[in-house]
């Protein structure tokens, strides 16, 4: 059966052809929508965790429960799980592990450029990394086997083109797994130093046996054209730039393994050749691999460490050709992301870049409030980091800096990794003001359940993280809750928690715009005769607002009825 | 059959998605191999978005590159302009003729250029300029351009009917599926 799957959903298909029966991951651009894939299938139970570390803590125990298991996250999710990860690489498995970790060549939508091959290597667990959705079904499947024949997870790396490019997979049926036996084995389980030791020795030589398997195993393709002088390394999405630029004109090794990499295969494929050369995105991964071998290649001095390939990089850098193009006499402006029209947001950063406060950002839609017009944020790090980073600009910087500096972070973020932060500033005193922007579902990624939502990955009923209570628990006394709509009251709690002689915890709560349970109010009209053109409204940076002639207008496309313009308006000018 | 490489422009939240969702099934019921690219995450936030559609006998690489597009497809005019360098010599431009200012305008730092249909025929592109917003009006959701610019592709190309509507019937819910088939059929009669 032929279909054409996002390389995510084929990836689901894998997880469920494979005989997975557990999913838990927490969503991460570009891997959130392998486990929204896994879900709509019955025979897989699929979870969203609060953060990646739970998750692959969870698919553990159900792989050592005898469950084939999955957990999915993007690179900087890796780093979050990284813990469990390199302890997992000597506990190895029962039911098969598969991890998925999606990197982000080109940062489109992520803070950092990463490479996860490295972690790979670092906890000397195999990674696969397909090139198309194929691949990605066929390699999860593969996965599974090595993971059960080895006693090892395994990692299947993706990359955002091949996460995300539709292509067609043909599907077959599923393989039931029934659990395998839990035998109590504490040698292989209980990490502790004098059971460790034992099983690092066990490591070292699975890494010597997945060897053996990489220099034989159909993941790893020889393409040989006739008469071709110069061979070709590479791997995953840079196989199809490579194949399109180059085609026929050089052979290839495409490695579908990319740890650990074959020793002999990659020699004699060099030897057949007067040049190899390795075309990979991010870093040096496969060539420094092949440098160690003493096998003479070319890599990152023709194509560098930054950003995504392409066709026509390699074309350019190899074939030295350029494709034509039109230029069109006009100057385009850029069109940034924004948050949309009625984000419950905007409110809380208009308030603060009004009173011009430091903002100690964090990863969401709300990361867009560093944007102009807002231009209201200081930092963004990494999940969790706006109140942990904000505590430590306190303590050094004292009183001043507390009643001008707040934190911003998500509901779903504050469930994956701010409370522990939040524990930090109530336990180690500053008068902190930390503001959660619960809108009521994990925005950025798509709308997932989290946690405080009250519902679960399927769609059923959950319990529910009471935040008011949750921050009152860890210690802060000082806890409210505001409607971000109403600028006048989101100002003054602000404007009264900086000021408080003690921790506190702002709650703006309103569920965003683009839920579908949420009603819309009519949109907004200006009248002309009453707008003076003052661009007050402007300044709330909303996509529904522009000038025309001089005067404010509101596309009623965009326009939700939200009304914070209306408040602001000093002329009455904005109406229903 | 040579690779041919159709992108999908527009502004977040416009509905690309559906409509290469929909072009990518028709490409795939005429037997050939496909590859549909996009981005999902921040850039869905009112920003330039893109999609990518290749097909032919076999489609390496998913991404298509400056001058290499043999068609664009735009849900709005700045967007169509933007991609212009992406369009191969000879190649062609469907765009409604929708404006949206991006944020640069609004705030003042840039002006939204005037006549960019006019400046990309200038340059002798073939431009179709469709008002897919007030087609979509009329068949009663503004949300459906996407689909009557799908139409105008589809008076524009010979996919075949069938292909289409089981396309249609595949990739839009069953709630929405007569205002989609209505917004689909007034955009091939503006291409006509």
């Amino acid at each position: 059966m032929k279909k054409l799957l996002l390389g995510n959903a084929a990836f689901a298909r894998g997880l469920y052809e494979g005989g997975c029966r557990f999913v838990s991951s927490y969503p991460g651009t570009p891997s959130t929508e392998i486990t929204e894939e896994a879900a709509k299938y019955n025979e897989i139970y699929a979870e969203w965790a609060p953060n990646e570390k739970v998750a692959m803590e969870a698919a553990l125990g159900a792989s050592i429960a005898g469950a084939r298991a999955f957990c999915g996250m993007k690179h900087v999710g890796l780093n979050v799980a990284a813990d469990p990860l390199y302890t997992a690489a000597y506990t190895g498995v029962n039911g098969g592990l598969v991890i998925a970790v999606a990197d982000d060549p080109g940062m489109h939508s992520s803070q950092n450029e990463q490479d996860s091959r490295h972690h790979a290597i670092a906890s000397k667990v195999p990674m696969l990394e397909p090139s198309d959705s194929q691949e990605c079904r066929d390699y999860v499947m593969e996965a599974f086997d090595i993971s059960e024949k080895f006693d090892t997870p395994v990692i299947v790396r993706m990359s955002t083109r091949i996460a995300h490019s539709q292509s067609v997979v043909d599907c077959g049926d599923r393989q039931e797994k029934e659990l395998l036996e839990y035998t109590k084995a504490p040698q292989k389980y209980v990490m502790m130093p004098a059971y460790a030791r034992g099983r690092h020795v066990f490591v070292e030589e699975r890494t010597l046996k997945l060897t053996e398997f990489a220099e034989t195993s159909p993941l790893n393709k020889v393409e040989i054209n006739e008469g071709t002088k110069k061979g070709i390394i590479t791997s995953g999405a840079a196989f199809q730039y490579a194949k399109e630029a180059l085609g026929d004109s050089v052979s290839y090794l495409k490695l579908g393994m990319v740890n650990p990499m074959p020793v002999k295969l990659i020699r004699d494929f060099a030897a057949k050749f007067d040049e190899v050369i390795v075309i990979e995105e991010l870093d040096d991964v496969i060539e420094a691999h092949c440098k160690k071998q003493g096998v003479n290649v070319k890599g990152k001095e023709i194509f560098g460490y930054i950003g995504e390939l392409s066709q026509t990089i390699i074309a350019e850098k190899l074939l030295g050709k350029k494709n034509e193009m039109i230029s069109l006499d006009a100057d385009i402006p850029v069109r940034p992301p924004v948050m949309c029209a009625g984000c419950p947001h905007r409110g809380v950063f208009y308030a603060l870049s009004k009173n011009k406060i430091t903002v100690s950002g964090d990863i969401g839609c709300y990361t867009l409030g560093a944007v102009a017009p807002l231009n209201s944020m200081d930092t963004t790090i990494c999940m969790g980091a706006s109140i942990s980073a904000l505590h430590g600009f306190n303590k050094v910087r004292g009183a001043e800096a507390e009643k001008r500096s707040v934190a911003v972070i998500g509901d779903s973020t504050f469930m994956h990794s701010g409370m522990t932060g939040l524990v930090n500033i109530a336990y180690n005193a500053t008068n902190s003001t930390v503001i959660i922007l619960d809108n009521s579902i994990t925005g950025m990624t798509g709308h997932q359940q989290n946690p405080t939502t009250g519902m679960n990955l399927k769609g059923d009923p959950a319990a529910a993280v009471n935040l008011e209570e949750l921050c009152k628990a860890i210690g802060i006394k000082r806890v409210r809750v505001v409607d971000p709509y109403n600028i006048k009251e989101t100002e003054s709690a602000i404007l009264e928690e900086l000021e408080a002689d003690a921790p506190s915890v702002i709650i703006s709560r309103r569920p965003c715009a683009l839920l579908k349970y949420v009603k819309h109010n009519a949109p907004l009209k200006t009248d002309a005769d009453k707008c003076r053109g003052c661009k007050m409204c402007l300044k709330l940076g909303c996509p529904a607002i522009s000038m025309k002639d001089g005067k404010a207008v509101i596309d009623h496309t965009q326009c939700v009825g939200c009304g914070i313009c209306e408040e602001l308006c000093k002329f009455d000018a904005i109406t229903k | 059959m040579e690779t041919r490489s159709i992108m999908i422009v527009g502004v977040g939240g416009q509905g690309s998605l559906l409509a290469s969702r929909l072009l990518g099934n028709v490409i795939l019921a005429k037997g050939y191999d496909v590859k549909v690219s996009e981005v999902h995450g921040m850039s869905q936030r009112g920003g330039s978005v893109v999609t990518y559609v290749k097909y032919g006998d076999k489609v390496n690489s998913p991404v298509i590159e400056k001058g290499e597009a043999d068609v664009i497809i735009s849900f709005e005019q700045l967007e169509a302009a933007r991609w212009v360098p992406f369009l191969k010599k000879g190649g062609k431009i469907i765009t409604s003729v929708q404006k949206l200012d991006p944020m640069p305008v609004i705030t003042g730092a840039a002006a939204y250029p005037e006549d960019l249909i006019g400046k990309m025929r200038e340059k002798g592109i073939d431009v179709t300029a469709v008002n897919a917003l007030e087609l979509a009006e009329e068949a009663g959701n503004a949300k459906a351009s996407n689909v009557v610019l799908m139409g105008v592709v589809a008076q524009k190309t010979d996919f075949g009917e069938e292909v289409w509507q089981a396309a249609l019937e595949q990739c839009v819910p069953p709630k929405f599926l007569e205002l989609n088939k209505k917004a689909f059929e007034l955009g091939k009669k503006a291409a006509e």
